[in-house]
């Protein structure tokens, strides 16, 4: 079972499918991976496999241009990584779509020991894309307000997945 | 080697219905054809044309989705091989145009530019069919079997580099509408937007 207070592979599932999600691009993390095993056993999601965050954008970018719904999961430090195809594929054509980012080394109590962790915020602020925080099955309802924002400014929009419990690991 | 033009003009007379991404071979594509299947997109960022085109085949497996690549797009962005391979879109035709060098930025070879084999990468990496061509004859005469047959399918072609030296906010523009103009006007034809 999962900690108390954590994000339950489930919910994520469940917020995918009330979002008409089709695809997910992806590149894994280590706390995804439970995660994984729910995605790749639903029939009615497509899993798109990364060998570089980057191409997730462009891969994106063409299943929206063909009139599919995808998502996009990766990590922080990819995110990061993949700055410059972020801009030119999914801001510069206009796809709505939202990335689910893993916020790896997150603290709730905030003393931050991880470098991506003290560049994410502030990179999402510098490229002006708006994002929310997601720690726990309470919080799962912003994951919609995010779909709907994308949606209606045709931009991309980041979930920063804050899950300090490892709640994909159960 | 070939020139890029003869190249696009001998795809021209086969091309049916198919979308096609002109990326590196665009301001030659538009002399041909200017659809809304015709998909200028320009350089939103390099070494992702393939992966776009790879979205686009699988969302619309019924099509036939067709791009010219560059070497430089694929040395950048290798990674993206075995994704495609991997999805295997019966639907994709990935055309390469070869021209050793980095053509936007004044001809500077690209790493490798005399000695990668970009078919056996490819081939390497999953894809079923991989070929590189040399010479328009050739080429021109392979087309049609390439054109019939299931993709997923790799075509390296050498062209003579057309080296671009002007400063880019100098340059001539062949593009008649942005990028997004360009999905918004694909989404519409498709009837999913």
């Amino acid at each position: 079972m999962a900690e108390a207070n954590s994000l339950s592979p489930e919910t994520m599932i469940a917020q995918m499918k009330a979002n008409g999600v089709t695809d997910i691009v992806w590149l894994p993390d280590s706390e995804t991976n439970f995660l994984y095993l729910l995605m790749s056993s639903d029939p009615d999601l497509r899993l798109i496999g990364v060998t570089r965050e980057g191409h997730a954008c462009s891969i994106a970018a063409g299943l929206y241009a063909g009139g599919r719904k995808p998502m996009i999961l990766i990590q922080n430090t990819g995110m990061l990584e993949s700055g410059d195809s972020i801009r030119g594929w999914l801001m510069g054509l206009d796809v709505p779509v939202v990335m689910l980012v893993g916020y790896r080394g997150y603290t709730r109590h905030g003393v931050i020991t991880d470098t991506v962790a003290h560049y994410t915020e502030r990179f999402l602020m510098a490229f002006d894309i708006p994002f929310y925080l997601v720690e726990n099955d309470s919080d799962a309802d912003r994951i919609s307000t995010a779909f709907a924002l994308a949606e209606k400014t045709k931009k991309p929009v980041v979930v920063l997945i804050g899950d300090e419990f490892h709640g994909f690991n159960r | 080697m070939m020139h890029t033009a003869d190249l696009i003009e001998a795809f021209a007379r086969h091309r049916g219905d198919a979308i096609v991404i002109s990326g590196r071979g665009g301001r030659h594509w538009i002399q041909h054809s200017d659809t809304a299947l015709d998909i200028p997109l320009g350089d939103p960022a390099m070494g992702g044309h393939a992966g776009f085109a790879l979205g686009l085949a699988l969302a619309q497996p019924g099509k036939r989705v067709v791009l010219f690549d560059s070497e430089g797009d694929i040395l950048m962005s290798m990674g993206q091989l075995p994704t495609i391979a991997e999805q295997a879109p019966a639907n994709f035709y990935h055309f390469v145009l070869d021209n050793e060098v980095y053509a936007t930025t004044g001809g500077q070879p690209v790493p490798g530019s005399k000695i990668v084999d970009y078919a056996g990468i490819a081939r390497s990496s999953g894809y079923p069919r991989a070929m590189n061509f040399y010479e328009i004859d050739a080429f021109t005469h392979a087309l049609p079997g390439i054109l019939d047959a299931p993709g997923p399918v790799f075509v390296s072609c050498k062209v003579y580099p057309e080296v671009e030296n002007t400063p880019i906010g100098q340059r001539v523009r062949w593009r008649k509408k942005s990028a997004s103009e360009v999905v918004r006007g694909l989404r519409g034809a498709l009837g999913v937007g």
